[in-house]
């Protein structure tokens, strides 16, 4: 926009995109401002101004134990997103830097598995599970959410690595440098961004994963997905305290997300929109 | 540089990946395929052995079979319909020159990162709930009788919640893609005296075409799946009113324990999403080939 | 001591021929540029002297000593990339000191070194940028630094300039050839631009589909083209061919005259045309006529020669400066000139 743009105009556009943003946003903001206020005033009608009472976060800790679905939730999430990427950079690598006619194949296949609806083999998963004695445990739930992610990662991998121009590597090359010192001082430091960005994408990911998070667990290993849900049961209308627990549940991961917009569109549009 | 030597690291270096999805894919599926021919029922085991087509057509005949078929294309068409829209609005909203674009853009994206029971949870009591939610006082402040959503529109409310979630999403690659039109373009058409309706039609929403494809193809995977969102608010109810194919599955496997009746609608479910798979590996795939 | 030899190389990828077979000398402390068309092969050739690529047969000599099959690091030699190669997450310092660190040189030695090559390339005051904080010129400088540090048997660029603007390309074409000057070790160039290869080289290699069509200086190959495709592409602006009656009468099937070598007049000549664009460029003028019986033709004239679109121009060629070639292309007998 190289011509200037009347303050007019710019003004009028600015009112409309916040109105926008904020009936969008209202929701989230809602909960937050219902999180801090007490139980009778939650019910009372719209009111946009709490008391500012913090004894519903306290509640949620004492009486429902948050801390244990959400410990469950940051190690199913980091530990599932860092088994995905253990087992994915190396085939990503392969395929970015010694691609062969099949590469394409291969990843278009990879892609395709994701595409496989969850129900569809909801029954055997949970039949093996039972049977193998891994319903409600942590590992059976970070080997699935890392097969469900995997070729999510692969492919973001995939589009980061191709990135690297290969004049780079032939410049280390000719610069004298062998095989392992071109992994660690050129291929790691420009392939560190790309990595941290599937890493970030895909914590996310796996933390908002809601099928089967809830059917495979109940209680030892449910994460925040599973402890939210279970609120949904009519226990009464202890407004404040389920708000106190949603805000607790996307806080960190509304903030991670905030930075992670530009790999956010990248990730999920398997590289075809950047 | 591609001799025989790395050839074989680089199938080495794959392998892993490969092999674990290949099992992912395999086992599971064919588990599934194996259990829609059987008679196999959690509570009853006394029924066992081959049920040939008998799981299917127990599936294709329950009359809420077609429900939630027709219940599951509603789900996909309105939030679809809403969503690309509703984001092409706002990412043209965005693109233009606004104060404090950066806080605007992260309360727009927010919705997509809260997990899909909070959101069903937010909506289902504080907003849409016929006694407490903001509608509800809405109502009230306008003199009209508050409507109780999850009673009388079930599909719809869950249609809202969805959209609610995936807005943002549209919202952030349709604005990109904008983003990524040339300015000079743009110039050029407004010299050639287009006016802004001229321009949308005739270069911003050909350039936002493969956009809207991708995103079209994308949500549609996940919504053919959603699950949580109808669990934690309506059940499914009132009777099939809110139930799709991926619940109804749930429905007959883990509440009905048929194990053989599941899997045939697991079975139908992998067809449908097959269909939608072609057309996103199409689309995807043309951009491997830059 | 730099000297390259190449003895029937080709290169083959997949089904194409790239290089079907070619035979090049390359002297010690010569300034060799590899000039031709886009996919002429010539940065393919380049990137097989490198070791980039793996020939497909032949042998390479540096030095006299086969190194057909070394690692590109084991040859000695240094490359400049047309994207300059740059690793954006070191400072210049660190990207000019790189090879010297793979050689495993301690760091005082390197310090110095890398100072000194900042010195030569005025970067001094750079050394701990990264280089996205560079301009064009600035990281074309550091690709030249990295080179120079190695001390290597000889300096390939492939296209270096191909990314500057034109003003800059001027200054660093003079950078370049000045540092030939002090350092007078080898240089292979690569470049389509065929003024580049007349400013720089002691020695053309025009190449045109994989083969070599001439080798030779600057001047030779602008005094007495072997055939057309050399007549056509060394030269600016471009070499008018002439066929037909006038062609036969001077025994070719095409004759060849360059714009330099026509005489303008306003009042007569052997030829009569008009003026279609008039380019001044204020010392020249580069005429663009269409001449009654050829076509079109371009002439280049005195700056002082006033005529514009439209106007009549007489014009005589220097008939010692004809270039005549048969029905192949081949330059025959080059009777009208002495180099």
């Amino acid at each position: 926009m190289a011509r200037s743009v009347t303050t007019g105009r710019k003004i009028t556009a600015t009112i409309v995109a916040w109105v926008v943003a904020l009936i969008i946003f209202f929701p989230i903001l809602y909960t937050i401002i219902t999180s801090l206020k007490t139980e009778p005033e939650a019910i009372a009608g719209f009111n946009l101004i709490p008391s500012g009472t913090f004894e519903n976060y306290i509640n949620v800790q004492t009486q429902s134990d948050y801390l244990k679905p959400f410990m469950n939730s940051v190690i199913l999430s980091v530990g599932s997103t860092i088994l995905a990427l253990i087992i994915a950079i190396p085939g990503a690598w392969a395929m970015a830097f010694s691609p062969t006619k099949r590469t394409k194949d291969v990843l278009m296949w990879m892609l395709s598995t994701k595409m496989m609806p969850a129900v569809a083999v909801l029954v055997p998963i949970y039949l093996l599970f039972r049977d193998f004695g891994l319903l409600d445990s942590r590992i059976g739930l970070t080997v699935m959410l890392t097969l469900i992610n995997l070729p999510i990662v692969v492919w973001m991998l995939y589009t980061y690595f191709r990135e690297i121009p290969g004049e780079i590597l032939e410049a280390s090359r000719m610069d004298g440098a062998g095989l392992w010192q071109e992994i660690v001082y050129v291929l790691t430091p420009m392939a560190v961004p790309g990595i941290a960005s599937t890493l970030l994408l895909n914590i996310i990911l796996a933390w908002n994963e809601s099928f089967w998070s809830i059917r495979l667990t109940t209680t030892n290993a449910a994460p925040l997905t599973a402890f939210i849900a279970s609120f949904s049961s009519p226990q009464g209308l202890f407004w404040a305290k389920l708000s106190a627990a949603s805000t607790m549940a996307i806080a960190p991961i509304l903030i991670l997300g905030w930075f992670s917009q530009k790999q956010l569109v990248r990730g999920l549009t398997f590289g075809a929109v950047k | 540089m591609a001799t025989q030597n790395t050839k074989t690291l680089a199938r080495l270096m794959m392998a892993p990946s490969v092999l674990l999805l290949l099992v992912w894919m395999i086992v599971p599926l064919a588990m599934t395929l194996w259990f829609s021919f059987q008679n196999y029922n959690l509570l009853d085991p006394s029924s066992d052995g081959f049920a040939g087509f008998f799981n299917y057509e127990f599936f294709y005949t329950d009359p809420a079979f077609f429900q939630s078929i027709w219940n599951t294309l509603v789900i996909v068409g309105g939030v679809l319909l809403i969503t690309v829209v509703g984001g092409i609005a706002i990412g043209l909203l965005l693109d233009q020159p606004i104060f404090g674009q950066g806080i605007v853009r992260i309360l727009v994206i927010s919705p997509f990162f809260v997990m899909p029971p909070v959101a069903a949870l937010i909506w289902k009591n504080l907003i849409m709930h016929p006694g407490y939610g903001v509608f509800a006082d809405i109502a009230n402040l306008l003199g009209l009788q508050p409507v109780d959503w999850f009673a009388q529109y079930p599909l719809f409310s869950i249609v809202i919640i969805v959209a609610w979630q995936w807005l943002p999403f549209a919202t952030l690659i349709l604005l990109t893609a904008l983003q990524s039109l040339d300015s000079e373009q743009k110039e050029a058409a407004e010299m050639d005296g287009a006016n802004f309706f001229n321009r949308f039609i005739y270069l911003v929403l050909p350039h936002l075409a493969r956009s809207i494809t991708v995103v079209i193809l994308i949500q549609t995977i996940f919504l053919l799946g959603v699950y949580a969102e109808i669990l934690v608010t309506t059940n499914g109810g009132p009777g099939y009113a809110s139930t799709n194919i991926a619940f109804l599955i749930y429905r007959t496997a883990l509440l009905g324990y048929d194990v053989g009746g599941a899997s045939a609608g697991g079975i139908i479910a992998v067809i449908l999403a097959n269909i939608v798979a072609i057309f996103l590996m199409r689309a995807v795939g043309k951009n491997l080939d830059r | 001591m730099g000297s390259i030899t190449l003895r029937h190389v080709s290169k083959t990828f997949g089904e194409a021929k790239v290089i079907p077979d070619i035979n090049l000398e390359i002297n010690d402390g010569e300034f060799v540029v590899f000039v031709g068309p886009s996919g002429c092969g010539k940065s393919t050739l380049l990137r097989l002297i490198a070791g980039l690529e793996d020939v497909s047969g032949g042998q390479i000599l540096i030095n006299g000593k086969e190194v057909t099959a070394a690692a590109p690091a084991a040859r000695g030699l240094a490359m400049v990339f047309q994207s300059y190669a740059l690793y954006p997450h070191m400072t210049v310092r660190n990207n000019i000191g790189f090879p010297l660190k793979m050689a495993k040189m301690d760091k005082a030695a390197i310090d110095k070194k890398v100072e000194a090559a900042a010195n030569v390339l005025n970067l001094t005051d750079y050394l701990e940028r990264r280089p996205s904080q560079l301009s064009g010129g600035q990281r074309q400088r550091v690709a030249i630094g990295r080179a120079i540090v190695r001390e290597p048997s000889a300096f390939l660029f492939d296209e270096p300039l191909s990314n500057l603007d034109a003003a800059l390309r001027g200054t660093m074409r003079l950078e370049i050839s000045d540092l030939h000057n002090q350092l007078k070790t080898t240089m292979v160039y690569v470049t389509h631009d065929q003024i580049e290869a007349m400013t720089m080289a002691d020695k053309i290699v025009v190449l045109n589909r994989g083969n070599i069509e001439q080798v030779g200086s600057p001047l030779e190959l602008y005094k007495s083209p072997r055939n057309l495709f050399v007549a056509g592409f060394i030269g600016s602006p471009r070499m008018n061919f002439i066929e037909g009656a006038y062609a036969q009468s001077r025994n070719a099937k095409t004759v060849g005259v360059r714009p330099e070598h026509l005489i303008l007049s306003k009042e007569s000549g052997l030829w009569t045309g008009t003026v279609t664009v008039a380019e001044h460029l204020g010392a020249d003028t580069f005429l663009h006529a269409n001449v009654d019986g050829f076509g079109p033709i371009t002439a280049r004239v005195d700056g002082e020669f006033g005529v514009k679109h439209g106007d009549r121009v007489y014009m005589t060629p220097d008939e010692s400066k004809l270039h005549r070639f048969d029905d192949k292309g081949l330059a025959l007998g080059n009777a009208v000139v002495a180099a």
